[in-house]
């Protein structure tokens, strides 16, 4: 148990953790690419037409992955500041302030392909929905939370005030995933449900399964990247970044 | 059913491409912003390295 605590923590530290996201990013970028690639050939080579939606339903192959990922990387980041506030470790908030502009990607995408998708089947580009105005609450905590931690100038105060903002928007979570059960609303109901049940065809549902996979592995490659960057630029004046700099150079 | 066949989404096109052409363009800049972001930390570590070695 003792070791097994050293070891984690050992990761904790940004000049430990620097050279582990150096060598994670390039396989997770390579395995985002795999994954699309098949997920988007699945999309439009093998995936059948909808009965009833015709081709216009292959939105939902990155909708519905976009989606997903907009509100786990959410509760990825408010995961990441609980452990900052409890444990006081930099690193954790640096991993939050790295996945925050993806996860505010995918909130963008998420709306952007939903208002496509609404137009041809709903006839309109937007409405005040439970499901899409509480999706759009979660892409302003994004916004709100880069731009909060960005006005501080004091690091240690950005990341705390950051960390609490997070946790406080987690309760717009389960408003989103449950926003289809609690009120009636234009959208539809879940694709796949939390007891396994599922209304979509194998191939279909294969199909959206391998995309969301390659959303993940693109979501953790694209947090590797960055923390990268948001630990050069927060340890620029430390020895071990200099050091580390003046080898390669 | 051949490539052309298979990609063409009739009178949904505007819809199916608008959606996905708008979520390439966003999962393809981002990679590329942060290669810049990168770079550019790490070019500002070596010129305070730079400074420094000058400075001795």
């Amino acid at each position: 148990m003792q070791n097994r605590l050293i070891n984690w923590f050992k990761f904790s530290s940004p000049a430990t953790f620097y050279p582990l996201a150096r060598r994670l990013a390039p396989i997770f970028w390579a395995i985002a690419i795999v994954l699309v690639a098949i997920g988007l050939y699945m999309s439009f080579f093998v995936a059948p037409v909808d009965y009833k939606q015709g081709d216009g339903y292959r939105i939902i192959f990155i909708h519905v992955p976009a989606s997903w990922m907009s509100m786990f990387i959410y509760l990825v980041m408010a995961g990441w500041s609980a452990i900052g506030l409890i444990f006081n470790t930099r690193l954790s908030f640096m991993m939050s302030q790295a996945l925050a502009p993806t996860g505010a990607l995918f909130a963008f995408i998420s709306l952007w392909t939903g208002s496509f998708w609404g137009k041809p089947m709903w006839g309109t580009w937007w409405v005040w929905d439970a499901r899409i105005t509480s999706e759009l609450i979660l892409l302003f905590l994004y916004l709100g939370y880069m731009a909060l931690v960005a006005a501080i100038d004091d690091r240690r105060r950005a990341d705390r005030a950051g960390a609490i903002l997070l946790l406080v928007g987690v309760v717009n979570i389960p408003i989103i995933y449950f926003s289809v059960k609690w009120w009636n609303t234009l959208h539809q109901g879940a694709t796949i449900k939390m007891n396994g049940q599922t209304s979509m065809d194998e191939t279909m549902l294969l199909t959206m399964l391998i995309m969301a996979l390659g959303f993940w592995a693109y979501s953790i490659a694209a947090a590797m990247v960055r923390v990268q960057s948001i630990i050069l630029e927060r340890e620029a004046g430390s020895t071990w970044a200099q050091e580390l700099i003046g080898e390669r150079a | 059913m051949n490539f052309l066949e298979a990609l063409d989404m009739g009178k949904y096109a505007l819809y199916v491409w608008g959606s996905f052409g708008v979520t390439a363009l966003c999962m393809i800049a981002e990679p590329l912003l942060l290669r810049g972001r990168l770079g550019r930390a790490r070019r500002r570590i070596a010129r305070l390295n730079r400074l420094e070695s000058n400075k001795q």
